[in-house]
């Protein structure tokens, strides 16, 4: 009884696979993605309000605020990967910004030439051996492999608005952070809206080809190279 | 004296005309990229959101530098062999007008970001490359723009074009082997010139 309920997971298994490898899960998936679509119906005129009334220097501002704050979270990433350079330099980043550019609100570090970077726990895993797994959309946070979905676990406990006490603050940043952060893909949508010819399969091809990349820090994908 | 005369004469054509059409690969794409975002600065139109001129410029300014059917062969992968040299042609036409129509509208969102160029690792006689700039703006992280180029007999042609590691014609893949399992390549000649009548339907 039970190795054949057994046998009938592993045979489902399979042609789920022959599908797509990659993402075993895409009916789970689908649903999701259209969860979001609709929760976006809402959440796309507050991001383009918010875009449309916001002048560019506080929009700026804010953008590079938050930013600040992520730089700790990625120094401690490249840390954690061993680019010590690269961490230093995101320490230096943060210094700079807190102090010189007031409290994060301008990035002069970056016109000091301190490059920005961006890593996260689910790249260190990822540079640590950890790979892929099977991909999953989520509601709100969207597209993440299972390593990346752990990543954003550890990411989130550790961040620095999420940890804040007071309530009232917390969940104001939080919701501010959110909707710059959708607003700054609204010109994105538009080209992925025309490229696409499923919504769906072009943003987890871009999602994955992405982290990828960002795991590398920027070699070219390999499947670039067999051209037939 | 004369022949050596003409042989000098000759000879200077010929490195003449050899410097005149070799740009190297990251030369021509700083001019390419350079000419383009000058006109983007001074069009209103593009900069309020006109994709009619975004697509001319990009047509004439662009286009010749691309090499559509390598391509498309990357696009589709395995399944390009399965084509006719009529299909091939078929398909590149269509992917051609689809890439520059949905990325010509990219640059509709262009203001004021400012593009460095990497210093690329090429050897004198490397056929294949690939030039890496970034998109630089204020307070974020700079975006990757990576061209992978090759060496043809009118010149260095692109091939590839990388954003954030995410390539613009690999990423098709998946989409369109599933349509040329499902209905051949004719299906997926029909699926993109479908998607391209949509397009020139919805355009300002």
């Amino acid at each position: 009884m039970f190795s054949a309920a057994f046998a009938a997971v592993v045979l489902s298994g399979c042609a789920t696979t022959a599908n797509n490898p990659k993402d075993p899960f895409e009916g789970f998936n689908r649903a999701m993605f259209s969860v979001n679509e609709g929760i976006d119906v809402v959440v796309k005129p507050i991001a383009q309000g918010y875009d449309t009334v916001t002048p560019s220097p506080v929009k700026a501002g804010i953008g590079n605020f938050f930013g600040n704050i992520a730089d700790v979270w990625t120094a401690f990433n490249n840390f954690l990967q061993g680019k010590g350079g690269q961490g230093f330099s995101d320490v230096g980043r943060v210094l700079v910004n807190t102090t010189i550019g007031i409290v994060g609100l301008f990035d002069v570090a970056s016109e000091m030439g301190m490059e920005k970077h961006s890593e996260d726990f689910g790249q260190t895993l990822g540079k640590w051996g950890v790979g892929d797994g099977p991909y999953l959309y989520w509601p709100i946070i969207g597209p993440r492999t299972t390593r990346d979905t752990l990543g954003w676990a550890v990411d989130s406990y550790a961040d620095p608005v999420l940890n804040l006490d007071d309530v009232a603050l917390r969940n104001s940043l939080a919701g501010i952070r959110f909707i710059d952060l959708r607003a700054s893909l609204l010109p994105t949508d538009k080209v992925v809206e025309q490229a696409a010819f499923d919504k769906y399969d072009y943003i987890r091809d871009a999602y994955l080809q992405h982290r990828r990349s960002e795991i590398d820090d920027g070699k070219l994908p390999v499947e670039n190279q067999d051209s037939n | 004296m004369k022949s050596l005369y003409l042989l000098f004469f000759g000879l200077l054509i010929t490195c003449s005309s050899v410097f005149a059409q070799e740009d190297t690969p990251d030369a021509l794409i700083k001019k390419v990229t350079d000419d383009v975002l000058t006109i983007v600065r001074q069009d209103k139109d593009i900069q309020n959101g006109s994709t009619r001129k975004a697509i001319e410029l990009v047509e004439a300014k662009v286009l010749p530098h691309f090499n559509f059917q390598r391509m498309t062969a990357l696009a589709m992968g395995r399944d390009w062999n399965k084509a006719t040299p009529e299909q091939k042609k078929q398909l590149s036409e269509e992917f051609k007008t689809l890439l520059v129509r949905t990325y010509s509208n990219a640059l509709t969102g262009y203001r004021d970001q400012t593009v460095h160029y990497k210093p690329t690792r090429m050897q004198g006689d490397d056929k294949d490359v690939v030039v890496k700039t970034e998109i630089v703006q204020s307070g974020s992280k700079p975006i990757q723009l990576d061209y992978s180029m090759e060496k043809q007999a009118e010149g260095w042609k692109v091939y590839d074009v990388v954003v954030a590691g995410v390539s613009l014609v690999t990423n098709y893949r998946d989409t369109f082997s599933r349509e040329v399992r499902a209905n051949g390549v004719d299906g997926l000649i029909q699926m993109i010139s479908t998607k391209n009548k949509q397009l020139e339907a919805g355009k300002k």
